[in-house]
């Protein structure tokens, strides 16, 4: 689509992200309602279900977390349930950056371990301290660092102080993959959202990811579609395949099929794996196991069957 | 791995079709007085689902008489109030039936149950609530302080949108105190069949709605009939201008919604997803059988490669097959007639030397189908930039200012609709003033509704139908004194 990618002078990136096309906001929920339509049954559901489970980043973000109970849902990671060893294990943990290595010690290297950094959730420190953040999280034993953007800065279209702390971060991270956090709740807007999608890519984000779940709304549909349509022609321009999490608000398994739905009609095969798409998420997990069962025996068991971390 | 959507089929428990359906007058289903038959056929499988009568000249007599009875009788002397009520109740019943009535459309006319369920049913209901709401008020509609009714409607409908056709035809006629007689396309009867039982279900009085089936013969027996105040049709130019001729020198009024060759013009600053998404729901939307299609896609030169690629690459995505899937977004063509027609407008493209491009689809062995199709290369001198295709077959042309593409877009015999996709909302007002077309979107495309009045210039026809205008063709303001 774009031909010429922009150098990181602020001139430079404000005329490429101002050139990009603009989103129609009532296309993008049509487009979004329509393939809500799609009826997923039978065996293309039960493969969406695993399929889904494989992309969770079980999640837990609460001041209240404990040792205790990141090991509960590390062990939950790697056995989602424990009635049935065909399910598969999540994609990652994902957790603040003083647990990583609880959750490295439980989980090995069977699943990733994610950290949030940077200050999660406003992002509302220095640079110095985002960096110390980062590589504390990538010492602990992190493999995946989810940063978050200085939103401020963006909407006051301070984009190259954007783009040049998560070219730091990017750097901070070493190995580790970066997924960067756009917060769309807080951009409101799509043409924002898709800008935003450009300034991280053009940044060097590994995955771009809709919300830190602190916000409301998080992750939306139309929000991850117009994501998906940047990461699509971001390739297309730079050969790059970025991934996509959508993180926050989705809980049922309907709900995660919808978004195999718009990824596959999006973006296609190229994005149906964890390596390029993933759900932050924490209660969908138990509803994806739920289904799973009620799907291989034919009944729903009840919430007591699945177990709750 | 891929994703693949297992089948996931509407069921057809929800219809009953009845192995022969006569014509609803005055109330009743009757047998044609000569007996005449033909069959409709499920055009996504050949299978045929039913016998319908044809009507004569005698049963058009009967029908005439019934609605006349019934306008002088009941219908045009009662107060708006009542009439009112039955057209609510109409809609609710629509509403309470509308999945029998998606599959039924579905099957007879071979669009998606997707459309029909989400797109022709709702609308449907949705145009008999609003006509209700205007029963009572029309002394408020401009039309003067008291507009009478015009009298006896004949009505002649298409088989692309056959009970949405219905129902822009007669809400508005029943609203205004008009009785009327109905035929539908003859490959797309049920719908309208299921109508008349409606029509019972909600104890209209007999006579007031008249469904005579039939072909191109019964339509002109209709039309031409002396006992017919106002004729309304929706079809074909050819038959436009034929029924236009026949009804010169009568006092017959008449509105006519044709063919059209819509523009959807797309500047080089358009959101390009959604204008995707518009040039596809725009031609590929049932199956391109839409007389407002956006059929000639008028490409700014600047973005034209970059446009067509996108929307190659979505028409790929696109799922073409049975009808009743709920997954389908491409389904049958309506008729054998009406694919070799397509077939041949598309043989004079590639003959003619476009470039015809077709998305990569399996066709099923039976039925009739036809993949999404896109030429590139057109200019406005070959046949498929001028004429009215009826099928899922786009035209791309290219210009180069926005003065070049009202001229282009303005360059047809027709005008019915055109579509603008531009962030610049400036330029939507600018062109939507020079637009020759009855219809302009402004970044969508194909979109309906009750309360928006639809027509067209030039040989797209003239009248329109909804909105406060659609009740002028149902009003006659001179009779009041």
């Amino acid at each position: 689509m774009t031909a010429t990618l922009p150098d990181a002078s602020p001139a430079s990136l404000r005329r490429f992200l101002h050139g990009l096309p603009g989103v129609d906001e009532v296309g993008a929920h049509g487009r979004v309602a329509m393939l809500g339509t799609r009826s997923i049954k039978n065996q293309a559901k039960a493969w969406a279900i695993d399929l889904a489970i494989r992309m969770v980043d079980l999640t837990t973000l609460e001041g209240m977390d404990t040792p205790g109970k990141v090991r509960a849902l590390c062990a939950k990671a790697l056995r989602p349930d424990p009635t049935d060893p065909t399910t598969p294990s999540v994609a990652a943990v994902c957790v603040y950056g003083d647990l990583v290595q609880v959750a490295r010690e439980v989980v090995g290297d069977r699943v990733h371990v994610a950290a949030v950094a940077t200050a999660f959730p406003s992002g509302r420190a220095s640079l110095a301290v985002k960096l110390m953040d980062t590589r504390e999280a990538v010492a602990a034993g992190a493999d995946e660092i989810d940063m978050v953007i200085d939103r401020g800065a963006f909407l006051a279209g301070d984009f190259a102080l954007v783009h040049d702390e998560i070219v730091a971060v990017k750097d901070a991270c070493g190995p580790a993959h970066l997924k960067v956090i756009l917060e769309t709740g807080e951009l409101r807007t799509l043409d924002n959202v898709r800008r935003a999608s450009w300034l991280a890519m053009l940044a060097g984000a590994d995955f771009i990811k809709t919300s830190t779940g602190k916000v409301v709304p998080a992750a939306t549909p139309h929000v991850t579609l117009v994501m998906l349509e940047a990461v699509r022609d971001f390739e297309q321009a730079t050969g790059r395949r970025v991934g996509v999490k959508a993180a926050g608000g989705i809980r049922t398994s309907k709900d995660a099929i919808k978004y195999l739905v718009l990824v596959n009609e999006t973006v296609g095969d190229a994005w149906l794996d964890p390596d390029h798409f993933r759900f932050g998420a924490s209660t969908l997990l138990n509803d994806l196991l739920q289904q799973r069962q009620r799907m291989a025996t034919g009944h729903y068991s009840g919430p007591d069957y699945v177990t709750i971390d | 791995m891929s994703f693949e959507y297992a089948p996931a089929p509407e069921s057809r428990a929800v219809v009953d079709i009845a192995s022969s359906y006569g014509l609803f007058i005055d109330g009743q289903f009757t047998e044609p007085a000569d007996g005449g038959t033909f069959k409709t056929v499920n055009p996504a499988t050949e299978e045929v689902l039913s016998e319908v009568s044809e009507a004569g000249a005698d049963d058009i007599d009967r029908a005439v008489l019934a609605a006349r009875r019934a306008y002088d009788e009941v219908w045009g002397p009662m107060s708006g109030r009542e009439r009112a009520k039955y057209l609510f109740r109409i809609a609710r019943l629509v509403q309470e039936r509308s999945r029998e009535l998606a599959v039924l459309e579905t099957l007879d006319n071979g669009k998606p149950i997707r459309e029909s369920r989400d797109v022709d049913i709702p609308l449907v209901a949705a145009h008999f609530f609003y006509h209700a709401g205007w029963a009572d008020k029309l002394e408020h509609a401009g039309y003067g302080p008291d507009p009478r009714p015009v009298g006896v409607a004949a009505q002649v409908i298409p088989w692309n949108f056959p009970l949405l056709m219905l129902a822009w035809k007669i809400a508005p006629a029943l609203a205004c105190g008009n009785t009327v007689i109905l035929k539908p396309a003859e490959t797309t009867s049920l719908t309208a069949l299921a109508f008349a039982d409606i029509c019972r279900q909600a104890d209209l009085p007999p006579g007031v709605v008249n469904i005579v089936t039939g072909a191109g013969e019964t339509g002109r027996l209709l039309v031409e009939h002396p006992g017919v105040d106002k004729v309304a049709f929706t079809g074909s130019t050819e038959v436009g201008k034929a029924i236009m001729r026949s009804l010169a020198g009568s006092t017959k009024r008449l509105t006519l919604e044709l063919g059209g060759k819509a523009a959807n013009i797309l500047f080089d600053d358009a959101p390009i997803d959604q204008a995707v998404e518009g040039i596809v729901n725009g031609i590929y939307f049932n199956q391109g059988h839409v007389c407002c299609a956006g059929s000639r896609l008028l490409l700014q030169e600047s973005i034209a490669d970059e446009a067509i690629d996108s929307l190659k690459r979505r028409l790929g995505t696109l799922r073409l097959g049975d009808p009743l899937d709920k997954n389908t977004d491409i389904g049958a063509i309506n008729s054998a007639e009406q694919l070799a027609r397509i077939d041949s407008l598309v043989k004079s493209g590639e003959d003619e030397g476009a470039d015809r491009w077709s998305a990569p689809c399996d066709l099923p062995e039976r039925g009739y189908w036809f993949p999404p199709t896109v030429f590139t290369g057109v200019t406005q001198a070959h046949r498929i930039a001028r004429e009215e295709i009826f099928g899922p077959v786009l035209s791309v042309l290219t210009f180069r200012t926005p003065d070049e593409a009202v001229e282009k877009a303005n360059n047809t015999p027709y005008g019915l609709s055109a579509g603008i996709w531009t962030e610049k909302g400036s330029r939507i007002l600018w062109m939507a003033d020079r637009l020759r077309a009855g219809v302009v979107w402004a970044n969508t495309f194909n979109r309906f509704d009750p309360a928006s009045p639809f027509g067209g210039y030039k040989e797209s026809g003239f009248g329109r139908e909804g909105g406060i205008q659609g009740l002028g063709a149902y009003l006659d303001a001179e009779a009041a004194s």
